[in-house]
């Protein structure tokens, strides 16, 4: 006899503590949640009472918009901390911040830092439930997601598809949370970009790395692009903007290769010109305004689920 | 346990009594007693009979061993007397078994003078072991200018490093493997090509990848292992090659040493204890550098230290308090405290058939002694009463509570082990006596 499934997870840190059915399940509820953003009166009573924190260490417009208009979706009370207004500014670690912020009895912690393992670090030491809005060079769980309810929202399943990731793999935590998912739900991730920012290992992660974007793209039913980010690099590890569009960049000509309908996709924010060519950006398959649309549906899932769900 | 610091224990007489005698310099390993009298070896054989007045500690098997010598530990004072003290950080050398404790010159200020060498050495008269101070290669170990010398082999260093950072100009290591020669000091090299390593918080590899973690590359190391190597046999000079945790490092010393190179070598118990899996999920009791590594360069650190081509297990013990450690994990410090885990993890590499207790021996304190140029190493009659019993089978788990040193940073805690150091001598003083 089967058993009934049940999601409880507390943290939404990597995509690794999820299995195939987790995420499943947070693809459906996203899914029968993303109506609620349809409705004249966008709100249901659902975390009333509940306390989310943005704890934003790091710059972010899309990320943190989109975990806040989804907590107050939900009806829970939302707080955003900036870095500018964040205490380490003035020397406290991270931890003596989350104690802190604890001592206030929140019931979700939104962590986004640029080092990465640090919301494990913050669930180590604090009761609330901690969702990863990006840890460094590490995960982004949260856009894996809404990246995979994109794709099965257009294609009507995952597995067996071939997703081309192209860019800085080494420094994206988009590219790493989306090779665990996209992987784990059955689809082949092919990866390519610049040698100098293909991690060593990635293939034991289980993407395919291709020497040329158009080995990456061939016959690919979803083409993602990546922003370069500078702000990571320590090295120099690209000779110019100018070059990498020229060899890495995805424009029409690149995407010949690739499936007719295949989905164009970013996680944002684009440097236009640099890594994807605007009539790529803009074109007909490109989906890149619908990831962002699911991203609130995904999020006002996760939000919902390591609450517990009822 | 009992400790007792060297400036209020008495030299007493004692009598060791049924052991198992290993002192591989003298070719002994034999069952008998050993007597300590005046702070010296007094006699070594059988069915000795214990002068008036003299201690009687009946041993049932346990093994008497030359004094254990690590020759590359952090106490941190001057400077960080929150993370160690040359008191409690030789405290923690006689829970481990160590009668005498070579210091690193990575202190604040940075030992690259003979004041701060006297001091230290001040400090150590009322520690628990002996201290050798390694004075600074270059002033303020900042890479620039050679310290001095002369003035610290005075005051009473034992040998040379920058350790913790990498003497980078090649030049400036040149000519302090030379300069070292006119004072007769070892140069104890931190082999690391920073420009590869700076950023680095671990192993480069899968792992690293995996948990979005900037890698320390092998290649960080074995290219200065090379050229640190080529200028010690370039000036005809010695140098000692310090914490070598890849296995491309082992072979170079392998070759440099079938070339009749003067290099000696020395890795760490955690290099052959454990890899880069100890980290798990971001524990930074686990990270340091050199990082920990991969099974093949486990294997192979094993291999070196049954070879001989590596000489001496070394704990590179560096405290380090909760400040330092309860961070993101890149931003957390590197080092982890050995002195009191080092004798339990190299003991694992008897019972596993890898090394001989004998070679064990001369890993901790025969060659030890023999490469800083320094008293003991041996149980000959007559030298210096640093000795330690070591019981093999003794199973303890290392909680929390039992850690002696003052930093808790290691990623061995709450570990069960087995084989410690059951009583520890330091010049026919008893330091540290734990249940017999």
């Amino acid at each position: 006899m089967e058993t009934e499934y049940r999601f409880t997870h507390r943290h939404i840190i990597s995509l690794d503590d999820l299995s195939r059915q987790d995420i499943d399940y947070i693809l459906r509820v996203a899914d029968s949640f993303k109506e609620i953003s349809e409705r004249p009166i966008k709100k249901v009573p659902t975390l009333r009472g509940k306390t989310v924190i943005n704890l934003f260490f790091e710059p972010s417009t899309r990320t943190r918009l989109s975990f806040e208009v989804a907590a107050k979706r939900l009806s829970a009370d939302t707080f955003n901390i900036a870095p500018a207004s964040s205490s380490t500014t003035k020397g406290e670690t991270l931890v003596d911040t989350a104690c802190n912020l604890a001592a206030m009895n929140p019931d979700i912690i939104i962590i986004r830092h640029s080092r990465s393992g640090s919301p494990r670090l913050l669930a180590r030491h604090i009761k609330a439930s901690v969702l990863n809005a990006g840890d460094g060079t590490n995960e982004h769980p949260s856009q894996a997601l809404l990246d995979m309810m994109t794709v099965r929202e257009k294609k009507g399943r995952i597995e067996g598809l071939k997703v081309a990731i192209i860019g800085d793999i080494t420094h994206s935590r988009v590219a790493h949370s989306n090779i665990i998912g996209f992987t784990k739900m059955g689809a082949e991730v092919a990866v390519s970009g610049p040698a100098t920012l293909l991690p060593m290992g990635i293939e034991k992660m289980g993407a395919t790395v291709c020497s040329s974007v158009a080995e990456a793209v061939a016959d690919a039913d979803v083409v993602m692009a990546l922003r370069i980010q500078k702000e990571r690099q320590h090295d120099p590890l690209i000779p110019s903007l100018r070059e990498y569009a020229n060899f890495f960049g995805i424009t029409p000509r690149t995407l010949a290769g690739a499936k007719p309908d295949a989905l164009i996709m970013h996680p944002g924010p684009i440097n236009r010109g640099v890594e994807m060519d605007p009539a790529v950006a803009d074109g007909p398959r490109s989906v890149i305004l619908e990831q962002v649309t699911n991203g609130v549906a995904v999020r006002m899932a996760l939000l919902y689920l390591i609450m517990g769900g009822d | 346990m009992t400790f007792t610091p060297l400036d209020a224990a008495h030299r007493q007489s004692l009598l060791l009594a049924g052991g198992r005698i290993i002192d591989p310099v003298n070719g002994v390993d034999m069952a008998g007693d050993l007597l300590v009298a005046d702070g010296r070896i007094h006699a070594v054989g059988t069915q000795l009979a214990a002068p008036a007045g003299a201690a009687r500690i009946d041993l049932g098997g346990k093994w008497i061993v030359p004094g254990l010598i690590d020759m590359h530990v952090h106490l941190r004072e001057p400077g960080e007397e929150y993370k160690e003290t040359v008191a409690s950080g030789t405290k923690a050398a006689a829970a481990g078994g160590f009668t005498a404790v070579a210091a690193m010159p990575n202190t604040k200020p940075v030992n690259d003078n003979q004041s701060v060498t006297a001091l230290i050495l001040a400090k150590a008269a009322a520690g628990y072991a002996r201290v050798y101070p390694v004075g600074a290669i270059s002033q303020g170990s900042r890479g620039e200018n050679l310290a001095e010398y002369g003035e610290m082999r005075r005051a009473g260093v034992v040998a040379l490093s920058d350790d913790g950072r990498p003497v980078t100009d090649s030049q400036l290591m040149r000519r302090a493997l030379e300069y070292a020669g006119n004072h007769n000091l070892l140069v104890i090299a931190h082999s690391e090509e920073l420009a590869l390593s700076r950023h680095g918080a671990m192993n480069e590899g899968f792992l690293a990848t995996r948990l979005g973690l900037i890698g320390i590359p092998r290649v960080a190391e074995e290219i200065a292992v090379y050229r640190d190597l080529a200028l010690a046999e370039y000036t005809g000079r010695p140098i000692h090659i310090a914490h070598v945790s890849t296995s491309e490092s082992v072979s170079l010393i392998r070759r440099a040493k079938a070339k009749g190179c003067r290099v000696t070598a020395e890795t760490a118990p955690h290099y052959f204890s454990l890899t880069e899996d100890a980290i798990g999920l971001y524990d930074s009791r686990a990270k340091m550098n050199p990082p920990l590594r991969a099974v093949a360069d486990l294997t192979a650190i094993k291999e070196g230290l049954r070879d001989g081509t590596l000489d001496a297990i070394a704990t590179d013990h560096a405290p380090h308090s909760e400040l330092e450690k309860d961070v993101e994990f890149d931003l957390a410090a590197n080092g982890i405290i050995g002195l009191e885990t080092a004798l339990s993890l190299s003991l694992a590499l008897v019972r596993e058939g890898v090394i001989a207790p004998g070679r064990l021996v001369e890993l901790l304190s025969a060659n030890p002694a023999r490469i800083l140029g320094v008293a003991g190493g041996s149980l000959a009659v007559g030298s210096a009463a640093d000795v330690t019993v070591i019981d093999p089978d003794r199973e303890f788990v290392y909680g929390l509570d039992q850690v002696v040193s003052k930093s808790k940073n290691s990623p061995f805690l709450d570990r069960r082990l087995t084989g410690k150091a059951v009583l520890t001598v330091v010049d026919g003083r008893i330091t540290y006596r734990d249940g017999i």
